[in-house]
């Protein structure tokens, strides 16, 4: 992990209990699996919490101001083809402020990476009611309860066009890891949403308990459901969570769609920055085959790996498991799930699905993905609000 | 050299003579002159030649929106972000159209805010890169100008000034945003900001604005005017071994060594660029050259007094000015932009009326000439300032004459430009 996060840099400035840690360590491993060049990568994000992950990751990085991360990542992509660009940032920079940028950004399809921690509240500025804060939930600004009704991110992202959605919970460290690595692996506008706890703020201004009440939540009220409708995905105040990857196809992404038309303008000479498309599709595909060398040896040595420690690994510690190493624990696990049609190579059911004790007859089904990482005993809320 | 100007109104012809007859300042026209007076101002950096195929070498009758593009294209631009807006919208239109013949990119944007970001993204992504607005859009990109001052990230932004406030007068000329040029975006942070008063100049000083916000890393904006913009005269566009560029100048030595700032005051500074295995980080928090947040009152003075001073500290180097005539005057009149060819013929007639005119034209406006302005205000009578405002640079002219001499404001508000008269009767009162 020390190579991908600026250790320099520790500690970091989140809460005990949030989410933002678990999704960089999500990320940080996403990365590190796909095979992409590192050096190769910038990171985005806004502002707020989840906008400090810039400063965090070892990575070209850019912090920008609060709602632009969007627009500065479609710069830098714009400006330099070659690079893998993520945006890091929370659902009040995405969705509120830079909710313009979020739409258009996907409308367009341009090949970005979306990461949203969606904890439902303002953290940095001290809990106050963001687009996604469901209805009739406390905040800071909303002291007698939400009365708006909030986007459901992934509708949002379907309605203007994103190629690739999915939303998991922090709980869902591995799916999360996973949808990442997919996500830097392919073209097109990925938005990825994260459902995360803000001990801080949200929980405490709802009484809610701390961050392992919430993952209880998580796990107690997920249903994963691989190619849902996004219609379907609104969340309630401590409803159910629809977990899953909702959209996947292809289509031109703005790039793409920019060259066909300078094409037909100019001809076959056409060169963006002094390059011609040819030459461009050339270092394309020759990045694409130091990745899949990366991958295949990073698959080989686990492989050796396994062949050489004999003694099956114990599911570690169930707290730690959550926070720290929760893909160890949902590789051992027995994998029985149903296969769904969206599910593909990189995310086989039985790492979407990891760790269910019985076998799940439907796609759909509630997850139980951590269900013996997670702490048996279930902590109750220590008040409900009234 | 001589800029020939055919096709422009007598008025135009007039000034042009008038404004080189005896003047020791140079005139339009990026020719050899004009890029040794660019080295000078930007001592130490490395000049280029402009690659070809940005430039549409010849004459040309164009508007000065159209001019900022072909400068842009010209000084090897190759990124335009922007968000069409009147009377600025011609140069979008322009490097939209051009751009895939010379291999540069364009994109509309959803608004201005967006347009600024993707600069600040393309410059760090290694690309010289451009917008074009008015005051509207520019309101929202002070935001990220701010950023764009802070994580010293260069960029070119056109200001083709509207009467305002607000819609205003999307399509009736002004000089309304001089002011908001230089203190629109909050905290303490210094521009360039370059006055065209013709299409030429449009052009020769977009590409001047390119090298001057490469050397300097700051954000430089062309304020000019819809008349301006507007306007259709003959452009020469020169050869372009003949148009030197300085080029992105990009951090290449050892990773532990690399810092993406340097607070020392001064210019010349490398860029990092993005995928070239620094990992460096750029916020907009107060930062260590490192690009590190350090959020300290020590540090903010640092970058703050780095930001400020390495503008005003270069300001003698920076500064343009065009002179006609300030020896030996008893009034001299300071305007730019559009209201500089206007003040001429005001100029004109009261030279014939006897009174000993001079005439100050601010190429640059940003950082403002003081300690010009100090030295006029000590040996004459007065300095009438007429602009398309309800009175903006007259407060600078002010602040530095600081009571040495009388100073006539001949404010007009937007829509159109002066009536010579009016600026001629306010020599004649500055004379008495």
């Amino acid at each position: 992990m020390a190579s991908v996060l600026r250790m320099d840099r520790m500690p970091h400035i989140w809460c005990p209990g949030c989410g933002i840690g678990s999704e960089v360590n999500s990320f940080a491993d996403a990365v590190k699996r796909s095979g992409i060049d590192p050096k190769k990568l910038v990171v985005v994000s806004g502002i707020g919490c989840t906008g400090r992950v810039a400063g965090y990751v070892n990575f070209d990085s850019i912090h920008t101001t609060h709602g632009r991360a969007i627009p500065v990542a479609t710069g830098i992509k714009l400006a330099n083809p070659e690079l893998t660009v993520v945006v890091f940032s929370g659902e009040g920079d995405l969705a509120g402020i830079g909710g313009n940028h979020l739409i258009h950004a996907a409308r367009r399809n341009m090949d970005l990476v979306v990461i949203c921690n969606n904890n439902f509240t303002y953290g940095m500025t001290g809990g106050q009611v963001t687009p996604t804060t469901p209805s009739s939930a406390i905040a800071s600004t909303t002291p007698y309860g939400n009365y708006e009704y909030p986007f459901s991110l992934p509708f949002l992202m379907d309605a203007a066009g994103a190629t690739y959605i999915a939303r998991w919970t922090s709980m869902h460290s591995r799916n999360v890891t996973q949808s990442i690595e997919e996500a830097l692996l392919r073209k097109g506008f990925s938005f990825i949403e994260v459902i995360s706890p803000c001990t801080t703020l949200y929980l405490r201004r709802n009484r809610l308990g701390d961050g392992v009440d919430m993952l209880q939540h998580y796990q107690d009220n997920s249903i994963l459901k691989h190619g849902c409708d996004t219609r379907e995905t609104a969340i309630d105040y401590q409803g159910k969570i629809v977990i899953g990857k909702f959209v996947d196809k292809n289509k031109p992404t703005y790039l793409e769609a920019s060259d066909k038309c300078a094409v037909k303008l100019v001809g076959d000479d056409y060169q963006l920055y002094g390059k011609t498309i040819p030459e461009r599709e050339a270092e394309e595909k020759a990045e694409k085959e130091r990745i899949a060398a990366r991958r295949a040896a990073m698959a080989a040595a686990e492989a050796q790996e396994q062949t050489a420690s004999a003694k099956p690994r114990k599911a570690s510690a169930p707290k730690a498991a959550v926070k720290k190493a929760p893909a160890k624990v949902a590789k051992k696990a027995p994998a029985k799930a149903a296969k769904t049609k969206f599910q593909s190579k990189v995310m086989p059911a039985k790492q979407a699905l990891a760790g269910t004790k019985k076998a799940a007859p439907k796609p759909t089904v509630k997850t139980k993905a951590v269900a013996k990482a997670a702490p048996k005993k279930t902590r109750k809320p220590k008040k409900t609000r009234k | 050299m001589k800029t020939k100007r055919s096709g422009v109104s007598e008025q135009a012809n007039v000034r042009a003579s008038e404004r080189y007859a005896g003047t020791k300042t140079v005139p339009a026209g990026v020719s050899e002159q004009a890029n040794v007076r660019a080295s000078e101002r930007c001592a130490g950096a490395k000049f280029v030649t402009a690659d070809p195929k940005g430039v549409d070498s010849g004459p040309h009758f164009m508007d000065g929106d159209h001019a900022i593009a072909e400068g842009g294209l010209a000084a090897g631009c190759r990124f335009f972000a922007g968000y069409p807006i009147t009377p600025s919208t011609e140069a979008a239109e322009r490097f939209a159209e051009r751009a895939p013949e010379v291999g540069a990119l364009f994109i509309q944007m959803e608004d201005e805010l967006a347009s600024i970001a993707a600069l600040i993204g393309a410059a760090w992504a290694g690309q010289k890169c451009m917008t074009v607005t008015c005051g509207p859009g520019f309101s929202l990109m002070t935001e990220n100008l701010g950023l764009a001052a802070m994580t010293e990230t260069p960029m070119v932004i056109a200001n083709v000034q509207r009467g305002g406030p607000s819609t205003g007068l999307p399509t009736l000329t002004a000089q309304q945003d001089m002011m908001q040029a230089r203190y629109g975006a909050h905290g303490d942070n210094a521009i360039i900001a370059l006055s065209p008063d013709s299409p030429q100049e449009c052009f020769d000083l977009t590409v001047e604005a390119f090298n001057l916000s490469e050397y300097y890393r700051v954000p430089v904006i062309i304020l000019t005017d819809e008349t301006v913009g507007h306007m259709h005269e003959k452009v020469v566009i020169p050869p372009a071994d003949q148009i030197k560029v300085i080029p992105r100048n990009n951090y290449s030595g050892p990773r532990e060594d690399c810092r993406p700032y340097k607070f020392d005051s001064q210019g010349g500074h490398p860029m990092v660029r993005a995928g070239d295995g620094y990992n460096f980080h750029v916020t907009g928090l107060t930062h260590n050259e490192r690009g590190y947040p350090v959020m300290t009152a020590d540090q903010n003075k640092i970058v703050v007094t780095h930001l400020m001073e390495k503008i005003n500290g270069n300001a003698d180097d920076i500064i343009r000015l065009e002179e006609n005539q300030v020896e030996g005057a008893d009034v001299v009149v300071v305007s730019y932009g559009i209201t500089s060819r206007i003040a001429v013929k005001a100029i004109q007639d009261a030279r014939k009326e006897g009174i000993k005119v001079g005439s100050l034209r601010l190429i640059t406006i940003w950082p403002f000439c003081e300690k010009r302005i100090r030295e006029i205000s000590a040996k004459v009578k007065a300095i009438v300032v007429p602009e398309i405002n309800y009175g903006q640079m007259v407060l600078e002219v002010e602040r530095n004459a600081g009571g040495r001499c009388k100073v006539i404001s001949v404010n007009h508000c937007g829509g159109a430009v002066h009536d010579p008269e009016v600026i001629l009767d306010a020599i004649r009162k500055a004379n008495q």
